[in-house]
C-alpha cells in the first residue's frame, strides 16, 4: 500500500467522521405543536407574525427586547421573545423561520430569517398593480372599450 | 386587439434571436462533434466551417439578446414583465446593468454571454483542440439557451423567456383595474400602459455599487470553470488523455483567479451592503460557489504534479469534470427554489426544476460518454442516460433519492471508464517530493468542499428523502469547526510544500532551507498571539486552541512563500506567481482568523437610558443601543451622538448621522435606510463604515421611532409655582425663573385687554447639559386665547403654560417618548479586516502572474 493511500484512508475516515457527528447536531423543523411538545430543545419554528395581537418593542426602554405572537399555519399561537431590535422586512413578511427553544411559555428566539414575497421572488405582482387610477375617466366610457373589443 | 403605447419591437427581435442562439449553438456542437470524428484534414474543413459559423451566429445572437433587453430596461419599456418586475423610472444607469442581472433570465444571459467570449478565444487561439473543447462549450450553450426560451412543450414550461409581455404574465390577471369593465374575466384594456406609471423597482438591499460589478465577475468565473472541464473531456473524447493539459493549466488559473475574485466581490457586497456584520455567512449560496472553486483549486495542483513528475493525472481528470459539475449543482440549489427554508438569498422556484436538473443529469453522463473507448460503450451510455432521465422523471418520488443515485452512477461510470484509459505511475511519491505534499493538499481541499456541500445540501437530502431535517442549533460553528481543522493542514503545507523538491528532496538541505523561515514565522506568531491575543470564548477552549493553531499556520504560509519569493526564486516576480498567490492566501487565513475572532460589538448596552431590562429578559446586556438625538452615549471607546438625519433626492432614502468622538478620534458615520420603502412598513438599512488600516468601524441602524405606533399617551401634569419654584421630572428639575404679564399687544386679532404671559424656564437634567424654555399664554376675558408649547427634545419634555394669577403659574408638564427622535444603532469594530482583502488581490494577482507565464511557457513550446 502506498502511503498516499495511507493517507487517503486516514483523511476519508475523518471527513465520513466529521460528517456523522455533523448529522447529530440537526435539528427540525416543528410547528407551534411540536415545537411546544419539545420544550429546552432547540428547533426551527415556521410560523408568522399574528398581526392582531400586540407586539412589544420599545427601543427607548430596551431596544433589545421583543415580544409578539406567531401563528403557524395550522392556526396555533405561541408568545415569542427575541433579544434584539426587529428585523429587517418584519412587517413585510409572509414567514418567518424562528431559530430557538420553548422555555416557560413563551419561545426564546435566538434569531429570525424573515421570508419576504419581494425578495428575489416573483412576489404577488397584484399589490403593485396600480388601483388608484380606478376612479379615473376610463369608468364612463365602457361602450368604445366595447368597440375595440370586436 | 390592439394596445396602446406598447412597443413590441425589441421583445420580438430578443426572443427570436433566442431560438436563433438555441438552434445555432446545437447545429455548432454538432458540427464541432462531426469534425472531431473525420479523421482526414480536408473533410474536416467543411464541419470545421460550418461549426464557427454556427458559434458565429450564436455569438451574435446572444449579443443582440444583451442589448435587446438592455434597451428594454434602460428604456424603461414596462410592457415588459422584466423591466416592470426589476426596475423602475428613478434607478439611476448603473443600477439599471443590476436590474439586468437581478432576475434568473439575466443572469443566464450574463453567463452565456461570457462563454461566447472565451469560446472565441478558444476559436483564435487554439486551433488544435478548437473542435473538440467548442463540441462541449456549445453544447453547454444549447442547454443554457433552453433556460431562456420560455415556450411549453406539452404541459412542460422550458425556459423563462425575458421577453414577455406584462400583458401575458399574469401579473395582470388579478387586477379588475386593469381589464375591460374592470371585469377580470375580460381581456386586458387596450389603454392598459396609462395606468403603468412605474416599475417595481430594484430590490433596495441590490441598490450598491458592487451589485453593478459583483455578478459580471462571478459570472465570468462560472463560465471560466466551463474551459478547464472542456480541455479534460476533450482529452478522454480525443484519446489524448495527456496532451491537453498544458493548454488547460492557463485557463484553469484564470478561472481561480476570476472565480475566486467574484465570490469575494460578493462578500465584500455583504459587508458593506447587508447587516449580518461579515462577509461570509455559510449561506448555502455563498457555499455553492466556494466548492467548485476549491475543486478547481485542488485540481490545478494536481495538474503541475503531473507536468512536473507524472503522477495525479487520474485525480486531475476527476476534480475538473467534478469542479463544473458542482457548478451545475450551484446552479440547481440557487435557481430551483429547493433552497427556500435555507438561504437568505437564492432564487425563487420559477418552475424549472426539472430542467435545471435534465441539465446537470445530461452533462453527469456526458464525462462516461466521452470517456468511453468504443462506440458499444457510448451507445450503451448514452441509452443507460436516457432511460435514467427518463425513470427520474417518473420514479423520483416512488424511490426515495433516486435522482441522486443517477447522478452518483454516473459519477462511477466515468471514473471506472477515464480509469481504463488514464495511466497511472506504479512507482510511489516519496514522502520527501514536493509532489507528495501538494498532492496531500489537494486531497484536503477537495474532502473539505465535499464535507460544506454535504452540509449545505440538507434541504437537498429533506427533499430526497422526505426528512425533516434543520441546521443546528450553531450553524456557522459547524462549518468553522470543521474548516479551522482544513486551514492548519493548508496553511503548513502552504508554507513548506515549495522548499521540497520535485521527486525527492535530501533531507539536510529541506531542513536548512526551512529553518529560518519557521524560526521567523514563529516569532511574529508569538508576537500576534500573545501582544494582539485572540480570545474568542465562545464556542469553548477546544475551538479557540485550533483557532491560535491555525493563525500560526496561515502566518507560516505568508513568511514561508514571500522569503521563498526572494531567495529561492531571487525575487523574481515573474516566475513568482504561485509564491505571491500563496503568500496571498496565508493573508487571507490571517485575516479570517484575526478579523472574525477579534470582531467586537461596540453597541454593548450596558449604560445609559436603557438600564431597564424588562420584564422576563433575564438581563442579557443587548447589542444594540438607543441613542436619543444630540445625548451622547458610550460605545466602547467612543462617545457616540445622533446628530440628525437627511433624505436622498430621490429615493426614499435617509442617511443618519452618526457622529464617533473618542480621545484620539473623531469622525462621523452615514448608516442609512429605507424606511417604508414602497408603502411597506418596516426598515430596510445599510451599515456605514470607517476604515483604518487596522481595522473598521461599522455600524447600523436596526430600529427607528414608529411615530404611528407611538401615539403619544402620556398627561400633562399640572402644578402652581412661583418664580424661584422647582419642578422635578425623571431625568432633572425645572426651575420657573421669569414670569412676565403684558397688556397691550403689538398683535392682530387681539383686544387691548387682553394680557400676554411669558414664563421663561430653566430644565436642568441630572446628567448635566441645561435648557432653556420661553412659554406663551395669551388669556382675555377670563378665557385662554392662546397657548404655545415648547418641546424639550433632548429630555422627551413637552412645556405649556396653562393659567397666570396673582403672580403663580399654572405650568403644565409632559413627559412622552413620542416626541423623542432617536434611532437604534448596533456598531462593530473589524479589526485587520484589511489583511483579508489585500490577502484576496493579491492571490489574484498571484494567480494571474501564473496564468500568464503559463501561457509564455506554452507559446514557446
Amino acid at each position: 500500500m502506498k502511503k498516499v493511500h495511507i493517507v487517503l484512508l486516514i483523511l476519508v475516515a475523518a471527513a465520513i467522521a466529521v460528517l456523522v457527528s455533523f448529522l447529530q447536531t440537526t435539528t427540525t423543523y416543528d410547528t407551534v405543536a411540536t415545537a411546544k411538545a419539545k420544550p429546552g430543545k432547540f428547533v426551527h419554528l415556521m410560523a408568522k407574525w399574528d398581526k392582531s395581537e400586540p407586539l412589544e418593542y420599545d427601543a427607548i426602554k430596551n431596544p433589545n427586547y421583543l415580544s409578539f405572537t406567531a401563528v403557524d399555519s395550522l392556526g396555533q399561537k405561541i408568545n415569542v421573545v427575541y433579544h434584539n431590535p426587529k428585523p429587517e422586512n418584519f412587517e413585510l413578511s409572509e414567514r418567518l423561520v424562528m431559530k430557538g427553544k420553548y422555555m416557560g411559555n413563551v419561545f426564546e428566539c435566538q434569531s429570525i430569517q424573515t421570508k419576504c414575497p419581494s425578495k428575489y421572488k416573483d412576489e404577488d405582482p397584484s399589490k403593485h398593480v396600480p388601483q388608484e387610477d380606478r376612479k379615473t375617466t376610463y369608468n364612463n366610457t365602457p361602450p368604445s372599450v366595447a368597440t375595440d373589443k370586436q | 386587439m390592439n394596445y396602446i403605447g406598447e412597443d413590441l419591437l425589441p421583445g420580438q427581435v430578443g426572443h427570436f434571436f433566442v431560438i436563433v442562439s438555441l438552434v445555432a449553438s446545437l447545429a455548432a456542437s454538432f458540427a464541432y462533434f462531426k469534425a472531431t470524428r473525420v479523421m482526414l484534414p480536408e473533410d474536416r474543413k467543411p464541419w470545421l466551417k460550418l461549426a464557427r459559423g454556427a458559434f458565429f451566429i450564436e455569438v451574435a445572437s446572444v449579443f443582440i439578446i444583451f442589448a435587446a433587453l438592455l434597451h428594454i430596461l434602460y428604456h424603461h419599456l414596462f410592457e415588459y414583465k422584466y423591466a416592470w418586475q426589476h426596475s423602475s423610472r428613478s434607478l439611476e444607469l448603473k443600477y439599471i446593468l443590476s436590474a439586468f442581472w437581478e432576475g434568473q433570465e439575466g443572469s443566464t444571459l450574463l453567463w452565456t454571454i461570457w462563454h461566447c467570449i472565451l469560446g472565441l478565444v478558444v476559436i483564435r487561439k487554439d486551433k488544435e483542440w478548437e473542435a473538440p473543447v467548442m463540441m462541449i462549450v456549445s453544447f453547454a450553450q444549447f442547454f443554457l439557451a433552453t433556460m431562456i426560451l420560455g415556450v411549453y412543450f406539452f404541459d412542460v414550461k422550458i425556459g423563462s423567456n425575458p421577453f414577455i409581455l406584462l400583458r401575458d404574465s399574469g401579473v395582470l390577471d388579478n387586477a379588475p383595474v386593469m381589464h375591460v369593465g374592470f371585469d377580470t374575466a375580460n381581456p386586458v384594456r387596450p389603454d392598459y400602459m396609462t395606468l403603468i406609471k412605474d416599475g417595481n423597482d430594484l430590490n433596495p438591499l441590490l441598490q450598491n455599487y458592487w451589485m453593478t460589478i459583483h455578478p459580471p465577475v462571478l459570472f465570468l468565473g462560472y463560465a471560466s470553470t466551463l474551459f478547464p472541464f472542456a480541455y479534460a473531456m476533450a482529452g478522454l473524447w480525443m484519446g489524448k488523455p495527456k496532451e491537453w493539459v498544458h493548454k488547460a493549466l492557463p485557463w484553469a488559473l484564470f478561472s481561480v483567479a476570476i472565480f475566486g475574485l467574484g465570490i469575494m466581490m460578493g462578500a465584500k457586497w455583504a459587508y458593506e451592503s447587508l447587516n449580518f456584520a461579515g462577509y461570509w455567512a455559510w449561506d448555502p449560496v455563498e457555499n455553492a460557489s466556494l466548492v467548485p472553486w476549491l475543486m478547481l483549486v485542488a485540481g490545478v495542483h494536481t495538474l503541475l504534479i503531473y507536468k512536473h513528475t507524472g503522477f495525479s493525472l487520474r485525480a486531475t481528470f476527476v476534480f475538473f469534470g467534478l469542479e463544473f459539475l458542482f457548478v451545475l449543482y450551484a446552479t440547481f440549489l440557487t435557481k430551483s427554489g429547493v433552497l427556500g427554508e435555507s438561504s437568505v438569498h437564492a432564487f425563487a422556484d420559477i418552475g424549472m426544476n426539472g430542467q435545471l436538473f435534465l441539465f446537470l443529469l445530461v452533462f453527469v453522463w456526458l464525462m462516461p460518454f466521452v470517456a468511453a473507448t468504443t462506440n458499444r460503450q457510448r451507445t450503451l451510455i448514452a441509452v443507460t442516460a436516457l432511460v435514467l432521465s427518463v425513470g427520474t422523471y417518473f420514479l423520483a418520488e416512488a424511490i426515495p433519492g433516486f435522482p441522486l443515485y443517477v447522478i452518483l452512477a454516473g459519477i462511477i461510470t466515468f471514473i471506472v471508464l477515464m480509469n481504463k484509459q488514464v495511466p497511472a505511475v506504479k512507482k510511489e511519491e516519496s514522502a520527501s517530493s514536493r509532489e507528495f505534499w501538494m498532492f496531500i493538499g489537494a486531497l484536503v481541499l477537495f474532502l473539505s468542499a465535499l464535507i460544506i456541500i454535504f452540509q449545505t445540501s440538507l434541504p437537498v437530502f429533506n427533499k430526497l428523502y422526505k426528512l425533516n431535517t434543520a441546521p443546528g442549533e450553531n450553524n456557522e460553528f459547524a462549518y468553522n469547526q470543521i474548516q479551522v481543522l482544513v486551514a492548519i493542514i493548508i496553511g503548513v503545507l502552504t508554507a513548506i510544500a515549495q522548499y521540497f523538491r520535485y521527486k525527492s528532496t535530501p533531507g539536510s538541505l529541506f531542513l536548512k532551507r526551512i529553518a529560518l523561515p519557521t524560526f521567523i514565522s514563529a516569532l511574529i506568531a508569538t508576537f500576534i498571539l500573545v501582544v494582539i491575543k485572540i480570545n474568542y470564548d465562545k464556542e469553548g477552549l477546544g475551538f479557540l486552541i485550533n483557532i491560535w493553531i491555525a493563525l500560526v499556520a496561515g502566518v507560516y504560509a505568508v513568511v514561508a512563500n514571500i522569503m521563498y519569493l526572494f531567495t529561492s526564486l531571487k525575487g523574481s516576480m515573474k516566475n513568482g506567481g504561485g509564491s505571491i498567490a500563496h503568500f496571498g492566501f496565508g493573508l487571507v487565513l490571517v485575516g479570517i482568523l484575526l478579523s472574525s475572532g477579534k470582531k467586537e460589538v461596540l453597541s454593548h448596552n450596558t449604560s445609559g437610558i436603557a438600564i431597564d431590562f424588562g420584564k422576563e429578559s433575564k438581563e442579557i446586556s443587548g447589542e444594540n443601543l438607543t441613542l436619543v438625538k444630540g445625548i451622547p452615549m458610550t460605545m466602547g471607546p467612543y462617545k457616540v451622538t445622533y446628530e440628525g438625519d437627511s433624505a436622498h433626492p430621490k429615493k426614499a432614502l435617509t442617511y443618519f448621522k452618526i457622529h464617533f468622538r473618542s480621545p484620539s478620534d473623531s469622525f462621523t458615520l452615514y448608516p442609512n435606510a429605507f424606511i417604508n420603502y414602497k408603502g411597506n412598513e418596516g426598515l430596510m438599512a445599510n451599515p456605514s463604515a470607517r476604515h483604518y488600516w487596522d481595522h473598521d468601524v461599522f455600524a447600523y441602524v436596526s430600529a427607528l421611532p414608529d411615530p404611528t405606533k407611538n401615539k403619544d399617551t402620556a398627561q400633562f401634569a399640572v402644578s402652581s409655582k412661583k418664580i424661584g419654584d422647582t419642578i422635578y421630572y425623571s431625568r432633572g428639575f425645572i426651575v420657573l425663573e421669569k414670569l412676565v404679564g403684558k397688556d397691550n399687544l403689538p398683535l392682530q386679532n387681539f383686544d387691548k385687554t387682553d394680557t400676554g404671559y411669558t414664563a421663561s424656564l430653566k430644565i436642568q437634567s441630572i446628567n448635566g447639559p441645561s435648557y432653556q424654555s420661553d412659554l406663551l399664554m395669551i388669556k382675555g376675558k377670563g378665557q385662554v386665547l392662546f397657548q404655545s408649547q415648547d418641546t424639550v427634545m433632548a429630555q422627551s419634555l413637552v412645556l405649556q403654560l396653562n393659567d397666570v394669577s396673582k403672580g403663580v403659574a399654572q405650568i403644565g408638564v409632559k413627559e412622552s417618548s413620542a416626541v423623542m427622535e432617536y434611532v437604534t444603532l448596533k456598531a462593530y469594530k473589524f479589526p485587520y479586516i484589511n489583511l483579508f482583502w489585500g490577502g484576496v488581490i493579491i492571490t489574484v494577482l498571484g494567480t494571474l502572474i501564473s496564468m500568464r507565464r503559463r501561457m509564455q511557457l506554452n507559446r514557446a513550446r
